[in-house]
């Protein structure tokens, strides 16, 4: 289904399309990823939907044209709303042969196939570890529209007038591969056109020569017949309002910067370097007229520990870690739950165990941010789903740690924190203020109690400077109230239960989980995170195909909504969709005695939809075909009702 | 900082005594332990510094000495093994107006805390660090320690610690301390002094205390504290002054070369011989050639090697979100939500 219109170059047919899967492959220092991110930018100023997967190596500048070394963006533009980045593509760029090798199997069959033909010779094909030239095979000649352009020799030629080295003019060529693929999508050089004065402003020439690229790249498409038509995707229908593109940890920083302002407080943000959390420090260190503080603590234990003290300290006080740097803060954030003190830890989560997959995506860490430390630790926990919710959660989150006067963390993952989506943009008088109290007057005739606790169980949060309230906090057991350190057997029981108490009860304070789809049915889709795309597109698609399915994504992992557990037991079976081994079916088979089903994956690679469809297809299948195997805990529900 | 964390200035600071920093806590260390004499002469000090006792704020890790704050009436945090001064340092980040100690201990400091000492430290935030250094793990009952002598018979180490000891100040020296001291937990009048300056010093102030654990390593500090022998394994660092030391005060120290030598004033040698002392010299040169002056072929140094200005870590801080300000204005979150490309959907 597809309109042709006159395109304004009236050479070629233009055919109007919902959306395009589009994804750029080349080496690490190809600057796909740079391409990939303009395409985004553009499309979303285009007004369309657009969702992001830039997947790149751990290494920074990994062996040139080999495998490994393959750095690949895609992204998915759309007139309607998505939620993923696609799971096929449409059009494939492949700079190289490895490039080519690793990613045609996501390519539809009949895609279109965009290589550079320069670089396809023996040495390139060598390093990719090619016998023969891909190129040539029919398996993809005859399966793909291949085009071969050669971009180097063109963009050499391109850019010949600026006098620029040969090394450095075959640096342009992902601008003349950028401009290809503007004009075959249809989009405007204006945005890219500007972000190149803007980011080579003080290398005229190499701005210059960027510029030649892009436009050679764009008067290609247009001039050669190479392409027999070209595309376009016509803006969403998005809700009205102004906005913005913006990629998980950005939303995330600016999210604590709201939160801040909402608070009336300066943030603090102690951090150490740790892909993929590293942004978020990046972007917050720019904006010290906001008056946030970063500070870039030697290790991942400073990171938190100086969070501790600024949180002592009266400040929103903020640490962000993957993984790894988790694992190091699980002493202090022990202390934290002792001490009592609003904090925000967050987790980006990666592959792991140990330095794992560093860039690669994966939802393993849910059991340790909810039990890995000594004691019982209870922290409330809660995931962010996509990048623009990376905003929101951390703005919750930080109304829940005032409010219960504890450390909550936020889960996000690499996938969400380099990925991109349309934002719209709030106001900051739109959002409520997220009071803070510091009690100025003791709270027990003359004493000030540090531990005298209100209706919330929450402790006063009394700051040094204030005259009077002096008091001592430690990670001794405290005493009921006192705060003093006590060793006593029945005063240690009652703390382990108030503090287990205090986070358990902010079920109270959390919207009901809310069901896509039928409230009863079939079979259950439970998600949390950054899966949230592709479980909700593949319930969608499911719903569509008549199957009696819903769907319910977590934001709060501790404590659960107060609804979640009746909410699983409507439905014949629940599935649990995770990028991990069933961290999160393990909980819910321990906390509501159902006998929730797994889907998960581990490759460092976020769920399709496809696969997913697939999964919800076998176990409706298998509940319909066969009777007898729904669920023992439904049973047992069917017969109490 | 929010509203809130200034009101506590007062105009007329009341009169506080030693008293006024005791808290209703019950000290706990083992009876005769030098900590006691330690916390004695830190009431002592914290009145005259003219300082609210609402600012002050006390903070260390786990040991013996890490038990501290618990003991003097201002804010305190007990935290975790070694990491005090990040939580100082973050502490002083968003809130320069405090007066922060960090009480810790050989162990703490030295040995699971050592990254955290050194790069508060370096950054030169404005903490008073006091080592209390028994030299052997108290806390946990009798190990070695990172300043235990080689050869140190433990119950760790039954044949003897193998690991070569840290000297504390030659520590905090290479980690570019702007204030470098040591006294002793006997040396009441010395301690109270040194205390005293390393709370006035602007930036890290380091000061070593050579403290007796009576239970797990009695007398380690004998030669330093003995009657009979201090005057000659003891030289007490005074700025601008000659190096002598001795019963007779006739000994001094000479430098030969780049070593330090022992001479005795006399046939000859005058004070004009020897080595004066400079707390404020630029290069840490000297300061870290006494740090080495060990007993017994040295007298060992205390009071004040080292003492010189430099730009405070959260001064900085501060200065930045200033200059930020200026130059770019308040930072207006809506003008920041609307930066950049966006579009209107209508
Ligand atoms: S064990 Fe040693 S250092 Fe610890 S309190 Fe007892 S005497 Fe003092």
């Amino acid at each position: 289904m597809s309109t042709t219109i006159d395109s304004p170059s009236r050479t070629r047919p233009m055919q109007i399309i919902e959306s395009a899967t589009v994804r750029l492959a080349g080496d690490s220092g190809d600057g796909m990823q740079l391409v990939g991110n303009q395409l985004t930018n553009t499309s979303a100023l285009a007004g369309n939907d657009v969702a992001t997967f830039p997947d790149y190596p751990a290494e920074i500048r990994a062996p040139r044209g080999t495998r490994a070394g393959v750095s690949g963006f895609q992204v998915q533009f759309a007139a309607e709303d998505i939620f993923t980045p696609g799971d096929e593509v449409d059009a494939l760029v492949a700079m190289n042969p490895a490039a080519l090798v690793t990613n045609i199997g996501d390519l539809k069959r009949g895609g279109l196939l965009i290589v550079n033909s320069d670089s396809f010779d023996e040495k390139d094909l060598r390093l990719a570890e090619l016998k023969s030239n891909p190129l040539d095979d029919p398996q993809i000649t005859q399966n793909y529209r291949v085009i071969r352009v050669p971009m180097t020799s063109l963009t050499r030629k391109a850019v010949e007038s600026t006098g620029l080295s040969v090394k450095l003019a075959d640096r342009c060529k992902n601008f003349f591969a950028m401009g290809l693929i503007f004009w075959l999508y249809d989009r405007s050089l204006e945005p890219t056109l500007r972000f190149i004065r803007e980011k080579f402003g003080s290398k005229p020439e190499i701005a210059e020569a960027n510029e030649l690229a892009l436009k050679a790249g764009w008067n290609y498409g247009e001039t050669t017949e190479i392409f027999a038509s070209r595309f376009h995707v016509d803006p969403a229908r998005l809700a009205p309002g102004v906005y913005k593109n913006v990629m998980g940890n950005q939303a995330l920083a600016w999210g604590l910067m709201t939160a801040a302002a909402r608070s009336n407080v300066d943030l603090f943000y102690g951090s150490y370097p740790i892909t993929p959390a590293s942004d978020i420090l990046h972007e917050l260190a720019k904006f010290k007229n906001f008056r946030v503080k970063t500070f870039q603590a030697e290790d991942e234990i400073a990171a938190i520990c100086a969070a501790i003290g600024a949180a002592f300290g009266g400040a929103m006080a903020v640490t962000a870690s993957s993984g790894p740097g988790i694992a190091l803060k699980a002493e202090a954030m022990g202390l934290g739950v002792m001490l009592e003190l609003p904090l925000l830890i967050i987790d980006v989560q990666r592959g792991g165990p140990s330095t794992g997959l560093p860039t690669k995506t994966e939802q393993a860490d849910l059991l340790q941010v909810l039990y890995g430390r000594n004691g019982e630790c209870p922290l409330p926990v809660l995931a962010a789903r996509s990048p623009a919710d990376c905003f929101d959660v951390v703005q919750e989150a930080w109304r829940i740690a005032v409010r219960y006067m504890t450390p909550v963390v936020v889960l996000s993952d690499g996938y969400i924190a380099n990925g991109a989506e349309p934002w719209r943009v709030p106001r900051l008088a739109d959002f409520d203020p997220i009071p803070i109290h510091h009690p100025t007057e003791p709270n027990d005739g003359d004493r000030f109690l540090p531990y005298l606790r209100d209706e919330k169980l929450a402790r006063p949060w009394a700051i040094p400077g204030t005259p009077g309230l002096e008091h001592r906090i430690g990670g001794l057991e405290k005493q009921d109230g006192t705060g003093n350190v006590s060793y006593d057997p029945q005063n240690h029981e009652k703390m382990v239960h108030l503090r287990a108490r205090k986070v358990a009860q902010i079920a109270q304070d959390i919207p009901e989980q809310a069901v896509f789809g039928p409230s009863e049915g079939d079979l259950l889709l439970v998600s949390w995170g950054g899966t949230y795309g592709a479980c909700i597109t593949a319930v969608q698609e499911c719903l569509q195909q008549g199957l009696s399915v819903a769907h319910v994504h977590l934001r709060y992992l501790n404590p659960f909504p107060r609804n979640l557990g009746s909410l699983l037991g409507n439905y014949r079976r629940v599935l649990v969709a995770e990028l991990n081994l069933g961290q999160l079916r393990m909980l819910l088979r321990a906390q509501f005695l159902v006998d929730a089903r797994g889907y998960n994956k581990v490759q460092g690679r976020p769920f399709t939809v496809g696969e997913l469809v697939e999964a919800i297809h076998q176990h409706v299948d298998e509940l319909n075909g066969q009777g007898a195997f729904a669920s023992p805990a439904k049973e047992k529900e069917k017969v109490r009702t | 900082m929010s509203e809130g964390t200034g009101k506590a200035m007062s105009t007329t600071l009341p009169v506080l005594t030693p008293n006024d920093f005791a808290s209703d806590q019950d000290v706990r260390w083992c009876p005769g332990c030098g900590d006691y004499s330690i916390l004695a002469q830190m009431k002592k000090v914290l009145p005259q510094l003219g300082i609210p006792r609402e600012k002050m704020v006390f903070i260390s890790g786990i040991g013996c000495s890490s038990r501290f704050p618990y003991y003097v009436n201002t804010y305190g945090i007990h935290g975790i093994h070694g990491r005090a001064p990040a939580i100082a340092t973050g502490l002083k980040c968003v809130r320069p107006d405090l007066h922060v100690w960090v009480i810790t201990g050989d162990g703490d400091a030295l040995s699971i805390g050592g990254n955290h000492l050194l790069h508060a430290i370096r950054r030169n935030v404005d903490i008073n660090i006091v080592l209390f250094n028994n030299r052997i793990y108290g806390l946990t009952k009798g190990q070695y320690s990172p300043t235990s002598e080689f050869g140190k018979i433990t119950k760790s180490t039954p044949m003897g610690a193998i690991d070569n000891p840290l000297n504390p100040l030659s520590v905090a020296i290479g980690c570019e301390a702007t204030f470098v001291a040591r006294s002793i937990d006997v040396h009441i009048k010395h301690l109270g002094e040194i205390l005293r300056r390393a709370a006035e010093h602007k930036g890290t102030s380091f000061v070593e205390v050579y403290q007796n654990c009576n239970v797990f390593n009695d007398r380690a500090w004998d030669y330093a504290t003995d009657r009979q022998t201090k005057a000659d394994t003891i030289l007490e660092l005074e700025h601008g002054k000659p190096m002598i030391f001795g019963k007779n005060r006739d000994k001094g120290i000479r430098l030969n070369g780049t070593q330090p030598e022992v001479v005795t004033l006399g046939n000859g040698i005058t004070e004009d011989d020897l080595l004066f002392h400079d707390e404020k010299a630029p290069e840490p040169t000297l300061a870290y050639l006494l740090s080495r002056m060990r007993y017994p072929e040295f007298p060992e140094p205390i009071g004040v090697l080292r003492d010189i200005e430099r730009p405070v870590y959260e001064e900085l801080m501060d200065e930045q979100v200033e200059q930020a300000i200026r130059t770019r204005g308040r930072g207006d979150l809506d003008k920041l939500f609307m930066s950049g490309d966006t579009w209107t959907v209508k």
